[in-house]
């Protein structure tokens, strides 16, 4: 394979996985400001941070509105890393690596990429918000089933997964960074129920809110939430569970790949 | 200006359809134009979908357009067909013929058959291919000729595309649409196939390999990248083909030789089918701005070590000025009268010419010598008094850069409409292969259509549409 389709496949599958994770991101932040008012715009702004957006967002936006942040996180030209910009170089990755795709695959991408600019044509309307972002998750789930179901198993795919992974962890890393470290306003609030409102949130923007009720016979405890984000390898988006993917990954441990430079 | 009364109409004459259209013509009139016209949005749904589109030069942040494709086939009886690809690989054969000798002996000039100018003033031709055979002495490997109809038997060849001709991959997708909307056409209408084409073209590509190449020779694709207005079909293509799809940075010159970096080092590379132009292959030897090329390509080349798909300089052979001149190439290669006719031909560059066509613009068809696409032409009758003066002073400023012909009478193939079928005018550019081994030429082509009623620029660039084109069984 060229060394410019294992990179354009890596980053096609980071494009994608982020798109998804920036809507899951949206979901339990509309959660927040509905059901918590007055802790909305810091919901939002942490929201911005995890996404490492900040410097994009103040540059053209003032205060965290909720219906201001998320056009920002869905259609924003400049943010590079708007569903709408992602979902653009996901596709062109999609080209360039066309050959390497199965019409399944390709065609998958290609149908998101058209249903999303035709979707995130103007502005969402609150009412809208839910459907629009259910599809978001949906398409992603698309690409991702028409992957699993047709690629062979091969270095390609393994290219491709890794990209998954390797965005999926940098996605949870960044929100237990995010939330531990700038959400509670003192130290003393560990362990305090504002703290576990905040680590709920968390568990909802990474899928887990029920699955952790279900694994972990444990309340809401910030230890319980944390060791299920991180070490917990059933669940597939804490960091052990990502890392033990991207570690084993053929690609990634050279365990497939010779290195060197002569001709062959 | 308006369809006139003396076009060949190649579906219907005088209300009876002729005999290569009577089976589909019998099934026409059986269809309920409703459903049809339901069949035509589910084509272009799928196209659009697959994402065989292609970007517009010069608009920038355009959509992806739809080469629109109309559900009426364009049908070839098997003796048209013979005459046809007779008479592409006659031309095929002199081009090819032309292009070496210009490049080593030169006997055409020494025996003044054309003019030494025409060369020598000739920016296509490239002092780095004198005194060089092309690998197995083939230089046009992959040739897209433009034939036009004017009457039952009356058929010229526009121009020859010599270097790098696209539309290929619409001649594929075109059955392939009409083969799902439309099986049972195929079962009752026997049409020759044109699915080889991607095996044809990898054996081709194969069989023009440097004669050191050992084993099976390494083909991949060239192409300037996902922005290109064509990357549609070289990704089709190299898909198709089952071979790599690089770009210039995928490349590099390892001891000697040409090589792709992959994911297991660099691999050698025999055969480079490009559709980068000539003056971007390699900014060591052309243009040193170039991204995307392969630096150093051109003496890997020279040294034997590559084959370049079409040959560099090839250019030289499918200019308009030149292409004034073919039916003198190929009496001089083959000895043979061309089977095929050319279209009348004035050079402007000859100063009696240049009168006759000032005289006459308002009733010829003017073109750049070395445009393409349709882009910086004058169709005449077509024109307002304001554009025929500003072009006639574009003359005055540069004759030799143009070529004029009469306006033809080009013949029409309708297409579907809500209102039923209405005639429009079209060309074919059928797709020939040339290796070592001889030429193949795949049954049919790409038919072009003008879609706007009247007009009679097909060029997708310009607002033209495809069809399906039928070479029927014998």
């Amino acid at each position: 394979m060229l060394g410019k389709t294992a990179g354009g496949l890596y980053w096609m599958f980071r494009s994608l996985e982020r798109a998804e994770n920036t809507a899951r991101l949206i979901e339990a932040g509309v959660r927040i400001a509905l059901t918590r008012s007055t802790t909305a715009e810091a919901e939002w702004q942490s929201v911005i941070s995890t996404l490492a957006a900040q410097q994009a967002y103040e540059a053209i936006c003032e205060g965290y509105d909720s219906a201001q942040v998320v056009n920002f996180l869905l259609r924003e030209p400049s943010n590079p890393s708007s569903v709408l910009s992602i979902m653009k170089s996901a596709r062109d990755n999609a080209r360039l690596v066309r050959t390497a795709l199965t019409t399944e695959v390709w065609l998958a991408v290609n149908e998101t990429w058209m249903l999303f600019t035709d979707l995130l044509k103007d502005e969402i309307p609150q009412t809208e918000l839910p459907a629009v972002l259910a599809t978001i998750r949906q398409q992603s789930g698309l690409v991702r089933g028409a992957l699993h179901g047709t690629m062979l198993r091969n270095d390609i795919y393994d290219f491709c997964r890794l990209g998954t992974f390797v965005e999926r962890m940098d996605n949870t890393a960044r929100i237990i960074d995010v939330k531990y470290y700038s959400l509670l306003p003192a130290p003393s609030f560990v362990g305090s129920r504002l703290d576990n409102v905040q680590w709920e949130t968390i568990l909802r923007s990474v899928s887990a809110h029920r699955s952790f009720r279900w694994a972990v016979e444990e309340d809401f405890t910030a230890p319980a939430i944390a060791e299920f984000l991180i070490l917990d390898r059933r669940m597939p988006r804490s960091l052990a569970f990502n890392a033990g993917q991207i570690v084993n990954s053929p690609v990634a441990s050279g365990r497939g790949i010779r290195h060197h430079t002569s001709v062959t | 200006m308006s369809i006139n009364k003396t076009h060949f109409s190649e579906m219907h004459v005088a209300g009876e359809a002729r005999p290569p259209y009577k089976g589909y013509d019998a099934w026409f009139a059986k269809q309920n134009t409703g459903r049809l016209a339901t069949k035509s949005e589910e084509a272009e749904a799928f196209f659009r979908r697959s994402g065989i589109t292609f970007n517009v030069y010069g608009q920038q942040d355009a959509e992806e357009r739809l080469i629109p494709f109309d559900l009426v086939p364009r049908i070839i009886s098997p003796r048209e067909w013979t005459k046809l690809s007779k008479g592409i690989e006659q031309r095929v054969y002199a081009i090819n013929a032309f292009l070496h000798d210009i490049y080593n002996r030169q006997e055409i000039l020494r025996a003044g058959v054309i003019p030494t100018d025409l060369i020598a003033q000739n920016d296509a031709f490239l002092p780095q291919m004198i005194n060089f055979s092309a690998p197995g002495d083939v230089y046009t490997h992959i040739v897209g000729t433009d034939i036009v109809r004017t009457g039952e038997d009356e058929f010229f060849v526009l121009e020859d595309n010599a270097r790098t001709p696209s539309g290929v991959s619409y001649m594929l997708e075109n059955r392939e649409s009409m083969l799902q909307m439309f099986p049972e056409l195929f079962s009752s209408i026997r049409v020759q196939p044109v699915s080889d084409y991607p095996k044809n073209l990898r054996r081709s590509l194969e069989a023009s390999a440097p004669s050191g190449c050992k084993g099976r020779p390494c083909v991949v694709i060239l192409t300037p990248g996902i922005h290109n207005s064509a990357y549609f079909e070289h990704s089709f293509l190299a898909d198709q083909m089952g071979v790599e799809l690089v770009e210039g940075h995928d490349l590099r010159v390892v001891d000697g030789h040409i090589a792709m970096r992959t994911t297991k080092g660099y691999k050698r590379i025999d055969v480079i089918y490009r559709r980068v132009d000539d003056e971007y292959l390699d900014p060591l030897t052309f243009n040193p701005d170039s991204m995307l090329g392969v630096p150093g390509i051109m003496d890997v080349y020279r040294a034997g070590n590559i084959t370049i798909a079409n040959a560099p300089g090839t250019g030289v052979a499918d200019d308009k000025a030149v292409y004034s001149y073919l039916p003198d190439i190929i009496k001089f290669y083959t000895g043979e009268p061309a089977i095929l006719k050319n279209v009348e031909t004035h050079r402007c560059s000859e100063p009696q010419q240049l009168r006759y066509v000032l005289d006459k613009l308002a009733d010829l068809v003017v073109k750049e010598v070395h445009g393409s696409g349709g882009y910086g032409m004058l169709v005449g009758p077509a024109a307002s008094k304001q554009e025929l003066s500003d072009f006639a002073d574009k003359l005055r400023a540069r004759p030799s850069n143009y070529i004029a012909q009469p306006t033809l009478s080009l013949s029409t193939v309708p297409i579907f409409t809500e209102s039923g079928l209405a005639p429009r005018h079209v060309d074919l550019r059928p797709f020939a292969l040339v290796s070592p081994k001889g030429v193949n030429i795949t049954p049919g082509g790409l038919t072009r259509v003008a879609l706007k009623e009247g007009s009679l620029v097909v060029n997708s660039s310009q607002g033209g549409g495809t069809k399906d084109t039928w070479v029927l069984e014998d």
